[in-house]
Parts: structure tokens; C-alpha cells; sequence
């Protein structure tokens, strides 16, 4: 009995299909289906929600409003990639909305000397937040909420520290590479759309193909077993809230580019849209289960939501919290309903 | 013989560690006194002690709630979102007068609560997800039920606000009060005591036959309704109604001041003292960064060296 319970989140791949010797089918297969609704339902929702939107209003399948949503999804996305990966091994990076950002400053600011350091420089800058996250959480043991709560605060401070308390606004110059990357459109899809679709192919590989992701599995399953099995915990943590920085930092350079400008109010809250989107896809807080398909369905889904409430006309975006923080709510209670019954199986 | 243990104690790295982890933040406290004494002008004035209080009474009242939550090992990410929820249903009802305001605020909180504490204890969600999502969700209904910024004017709510006993602001008595209640009830009760059990192992607590349910339910509750008087408080200040802006990161100030007052995230302790001087070093932090014209940045890369130096030295508080 306990093996399929140890199974289930250490080794979601490879051997999905071995029943424990002598256990009845009954059982194994309403085990299944518990975790196919607990990894796809966010899916299905998704799926409904778009129909019944789509014949409600005439205006929310057009080109333009999904191309639009595509591209407003994009940078949110690419956060919640790098939660995921946190999130897997049982932390949380509460430090990305400031990196967001922080990048985009960053970005804005390089961009008047040269392509290359408005790329670049984000990306070093948040990754060593990263590291420094990574870091107090794997080599000094500090619980991660605290760690990445104090790097929230230190990453806005610095962002604001830049832009002289958040008065200058650096503009990104028309025509350049980086505003093209941001702005232009690929086989009528914002060029964000199709770099986030890349990270998540790439992240999906990562995650499920390579050593590295495995780790990341099995720190989140179970970290003692994990170190005694060999596996480089700390290692594997440093590198995941690296990871998360760099992402972070890359939506909010990108962020940037499209809006030709890096905005200093953006990024509040971020970290805790990226945290619903990742439980909504069906990713486990406590580590070790969980996929990053989900979490671009669970983007998908709050960006949706979000749609839909700016479709009623007589809805104001207020009324986008309360379903957010509600369908929060109510996935979370059926996902530990879910998972509880896959233990007792 | 003095200069012989004087010496000694510095080369006991655990002792120092203990000593820091017992009473680093109010040295730090009593440091930072000091120095603004003697680089602040104008430091040392009544009206400057009272606008400190003033401004920290707020985060005491959440903070206390705070300390009680996270001694469950639990964490409460909803109480910012339960100030602005305080601060519109105080507008709604300010017409059927100030008391009957206050009730149906106190319902609306506890009504949050519950929803936390069944989350966490029937349903056995996390503490950080459960209120995340209330906290999305409890803004959302703070921003429905009034969109705007809105003036009060009733006399009772200034005077709650702004009126003082013998020169002490009643925010600041309100606070006080609060925090000797909250101190006298994990010290001396019943309920503290289950609480800290809970905190420690809640498996133990279960098998131990405490009504670890009812208990957290309780917890939840009681953080919420301190959140809402918070609310309620810092709206009679401001004499207008904010709930756009009122109790932003509020939840992260709560959650600082508690850590840096040396309770352990971990559970099972809570240091009702340390707390409060958790938000009043916070608090004259910001204040002296301010005075001397520092920009707010400075004082937000202050606030996260203090908490990561706060957490690393009650690093080895767990194990013990």
C-alpha cells in the first residue's frame, strides 16, 4: 500500500504504470483517474470556460483578443516556468514580482548601450538574487518564504534606488533589437508568445529528461532520501531559484520591450499570481509532483478569467480578485481531496 | 576577575548566539535609541514618540495575530486584505452609527477567519495557500463593496482616532492592551498551551487528545478580528476609507516583526515582547533612515538585511 504512495511523487515519469504486487484493479484505476483530474482539471476548466466565453461574447474569439491575451499571458508565464521549478522542490521564490521589476529597469536602462547589456544585464542581475536566494535557502538552512520575502523588499529597494525613488522612467528606443523582440509579431503571434512556448518546451525537457530535473523531483519528494541517495541537494536548489531569478528577470526585460519602457510600479503581486497559476496547474506546494504544462494551463486560466470579467462590461476588475482568490480557493480544496485519496489507496 | 569574564564570554560563540537570539532585538532596539539621541535633532520630543507609536500601533495589532499564527506553524497572508475589508464595511455602516459598524466589521472578519481555520484544519490546506487565497479574494471584496477613497466624517470615529488619555493616543493604548491580553493568553492559559502544542507537532497535539481543530479555527479568527481592529484604527486615523491602498504588504511588516522578535517560523514558541519590539525596531529603522533623508529604497534594503540577519540568528533555535 505505501508504495504506491512513495511512487506517486518521486517518480512521476517513467513508471507511471506498476501497480503494487497484489493490489486489485479497482482501486489502482480510481487512483488514476484522481491523478488525471488532479494534473488535467485545471486543463478541463480551461477548456469550458474559453467555449461558454466564446459563445457568450462575440468578441472574445476574435484574432485580436486572443492574440492580445496570448501576448499579455506571456510574462506572466515565464514566471510561473521559474516557480514551478521552485516550487517542485518544495520552496518558493515569493522574490520574482520585484525581479520582474527590476528587470525591466534594467533593461530599459542597458538598452542605451547596446543590445547585448540590455540582454544581459537582467539576467546576470536577477540570477545573482537568485544565487543569493538559493544560497541562504540550501547552504544556511533558512526557510525559503523568509529568505525570498527579504529579497522581494531588497530587489524593489534596488529598483528603486535606480530610477531615482521610481521618478525616471528609461525609455527603450524605437526600431531597436530589443523593441522588436518585445513588440513584433512572428506568423501573427507577439514574438513573447513564441519565446515563452520555447522555455517551456525547453523547460518540460529539463524537467522530465535530464538528471537535473529528476534531482529537482526527488529533493521535492523527499530530501533526506534524496541526499542519502547522492543526489547534490544543495546544488539542485541553488540552481533552481537561480533559475527563477534569470526567468523573472528575462519576463520583466521582455515585459519591458513590449511596453518600450521599464515601468518601476509593475511586478506588485506578481509573486502570488505566479503561485496560484503554479498550485491551479496542478503542481503540489509541498513538493515533488507536479509538471510545467500545468502551470501555462494555469496562466491561461487567470488571464481567461480575467478576459471574460473585462467582457462584462458592468463588472469592474475588482470583481477579477474575488473569482481568482475563489477558484484559489476551490482548487486547492479539491486537490487536497484528491491527493488524500491517492493516499489512502 | 570582571575582565577575566569578559574575555571569556566573547570566545563562547553559542552563548553569544543565545544571548542574540534572546535579546538582539532589543539591543538592537535600545542601539538604535542611542544613536538617533545623539545624530536625530528633536529626537527626544514628546510629539516624536508619539508619531512613532502612533505609526506602529497598526502593525502591533497585526503583528500580534501574526505571532499567534505562526506559533501554530501556520502563516496568515490574508490580514492586509482583512484591513481594507475593515476599512470599506466601516464606510457601508458609519450611518447606523460607530458601534454597529464595529459589530458588522468584527462579522466580516471572523467570517475570514473561519474560512482560513477550516481551510487549514478541516481541509488541511496549507496555511500560505489557503489565506493567498483569501487574501486575492478578500481585496476583491473590499474593492466591490466600496471602488473608491471615501471621506468619513463621524465624530466618534475622529475621536477614536485621534483623542488621547492624559496625552496617550488611544491607538497606543489600544495596542498595549491588546498585546498584555494576547501575552497573559499564551502564558497563562489553557489555550496558549494547546496552541504551542499544536505548533510543536500537531500529530502529538491529535494524539495528545487536544482539539487541535478548534483550536486553529480559534487562531485564524482571532488574527483576523486583530487585523480588522487594526483596520478599523488605522481608518480613524486617516479619517477616510482606503481600501485600494490600506494593509498593502501589510502581511510582510506583520510577518518581519515577528521573526525579527525571535519567534521561530517553525512554531511551537511565541514571543509576544519580542514582537512588539520586532515592529518598533522596523518602525525606528525606517524613521531614522527618513529623518536623515535617505531615500525609501535605502530604508526597503535595510528592512531585508535586518530580517535575513534576524532569521540567521535564530538559526539554530530548532534544533535545541
Amino acid at each position: 500500500m505505501t508504495a504506491t504512495k512513495t511512487d506517486a511523487p518521486v517518480a512521476p515519469a517513467g513508471r507511471g504504470k506498476q501497480p503494487a504486487a497484489g493490489e486489485p484493479a479497482g482501486p489502482a484505476r480510481s487512483e488514476r483517474v484522481s491523478a488525471l483530474v488532479q494534473q488535467h482539471g485545471a486543463l478541463a476548466v480551461l477548456v469550458v470556460v474559453s467555449l461558454v466565453a466564446s459563445f457568450s461574447f462575440d468578441s472574445f474569439a476574435t484574432g485580436d483578443n486572443v492574440g492580445n491575451m496570448a501576448t499579455s499571458s506571456a510574462f506572466l508565464a515565464i514566471v510561473a516556468l521559474g516557480m514551478t521549478f521552485v516550487i517542485i522542490t518544495g520552496g518558493i521564490d515569493l522574490s520574482v514580482g520585484s525581479l520582474f521589476a527590476l528587470g525591466g529597469v534594467l533593461a530599459a536602462w542597458g538598452s542605451r548601450h547596446g543590445t547585448l547589456v540590455a540582454l544581459l544585464l537582467p539576467l546576470v542581475v536577477c540570477g545573482a538574487v537568485g544565487v543569493v536566494n538559493g544560497l541562504l535557502v540550501a547552504r544556511s538552512r533558512l526557510a525559503p518564504f523568509i529568505v525570498t520575502l527579504a529579497a522581494m523588499l531588497g530587489a524593489r529597494g534596488l529598483m528603486l534606488a535606480l530610477t531615482d525613488e521610481g521618478a525616471e522612467t528609461y525609455l527603450i528606443g524605437k526600431g531597436s533589437f530589443l523593441a522588436e523582440l518585445g513588440q513584433g509579431t512572428t506568423f501573427g503571434l507577439g514574438n513573447p508568445v513564441w519565446i515563452t512556448l520555447a522555455l517551456f518546451a525547453a523547460g518540460a525537457v529539463v524537467l522530465r529528461r535530464t538528471r537535473f530535473g529528476q534531482h529537482v523531483y526527488a529533493v521535492g519528494g523527499n530530501e533526506d532520501a534524496a541526499a542519502l541517495m547522492g543526489a547534490p541537494v544543495a546544488r539542485t536548489k541553488i540552481l533552481v531559484y537561480t533559475l527563477s531569478g534569470v526567468l523573472a528577470g528575462l519576463a520583466g526585460a521582455l515585459n519591458a520591450a513590449w511596453l518600450a519602457s521599464g515601468v518601476t510600479i509593475l511586478g506588485n503581486g506578481m509573486e502570488l499570481e505566479a503561485i496560484s497559476a503554479v498550485v491551479i496547474g496542478g503542481t503540489l506546494l509541498t513538493g515533488g509532483l507536479g509538471h510545467v504544462s500545468g502551470s501555462l494551463v494555469g496562466v491561461l486560466l487567470l488571464k481567461v478569467i480575467q478576459n471574460v470579467i473585462n467582457q462584462i462590461g458592468s463588472l469592474d476588475s475588482s470583481y477579477q480578485q474575488v473569482v481568482s482568490g475563489a477558484f484559489l480557493a476551490v482548487v486547492v480544496v479539491a486537490q487536497t481531496w484528491l491527493g488524500r485519496r491517492r493516499q489512502l489507496m | 576577575m570582571a575582565e577575566a569574564a569578559l574575555r571569556t564570554v566573547p570566545l563562547d560563540k553559542a552563548r553569544i548566539l543565545h544571548w542574540l537570539q534572546t535579546y538582539g532585538v532589543y539591543a538592537g532596539v535600545a542601539l538604535l535609541l542611542v544613536v538617533n539621541v545623539v545624530i536625530t535633532p528633536h529626537f527626544l520630543s514628546a510629539e516624536n514618540f508619539r508619531t512613532q507609536a502612533v505609526q506602529v500601533a497598526p502593525v502591533i495589532i497585526v503583528a500580534l495575530g501574526m505571532a499567534l499564527v505562526i506559533g501554530t506553524e501556520g502563516v496568515d497572508l490574508s490580514v492586509g486584505a482583512v484591513m481594507a475589508l475593515a476599512a470599506s464595511v466601516t464606510a457601508l455602516y458609519l450611518g447606523y452609527g460607530l458601534l454597529p459598524a464595529l459589530l458588522v466589521v468584527a462579522l466580516f472578519a471572523a467570517g475570514v477567519g473561519l474560512a482560513n481555520g477550516a481551510l487549514v484544519a478541516f481541509v488541511g490546506v496549507q496555511p500560505i495557500v489557503a489565506t493567498l487565497a483569501l487574501m486575492v479574494g478578500g481585496r476583491g471584496v473590499a474593492l466591490v463593496l466600496l471602488p473608491q477613497l471615501e471621506d468619513l466624517r463621524n465624530p466618534s470615529l475622529a475621536s477614536l482616532g485621534s483623542g488621547d488619555v492624559l496625552g496617550v493616543p488611544y491607538l497606543i493604548l489600544i495596542a498595549a492592551g491588546l498585546a498584555l491580553l494576547v501575552a497573559f493568553v499564551v502564558r497563562r492559559t489553557t489555550f496558549g498551551r494547546q496552541l504551542l502544542a499544536i505548533g510543536d507537532s500537531r500529530p502529538a497535539a491529535q494524539l495528545a487528545g487536544l482539539p487541535v481543530r478548534r483550536v486553529l479555527i480559534v487562531v485564524y479568527v482571532v488574527c483576523a478580528l486583530l487585523a480588522a481592529v487594526a483596520g478599523v484604527l488605522a481608518t480613524a486615523r486617516l479619517q477616510a476609507s482606503d481600501p485600494t491602498s490600506l494593509g498593502n504588504l501589510m502581511e510582510l511588516s506583520a510577518i518581519t516583526a515577528v521573526v525579527v522578535g525571535g519567534t521561530p517560523l517553525t512554531g511551537g514558541r511565541v514571543n509576544i515582547a519580542g514582537t512588539v519590539a520586532g515592529a518598533v525596531l522596523i518602525q525606528l529603522l525606517t524613521a531614522t533612515l527618513i529623518k536623515h533623508d535617505l531615500p525609501p529604497s535605502w530604508t526597503q534594503i535595510a528592512q531585508a538585511i535586518v530580517i535575513v540577519c534576524a532569521v540567521y540568528a535564530a538559526r539554530g533555535r530548532g534544533k535545541r
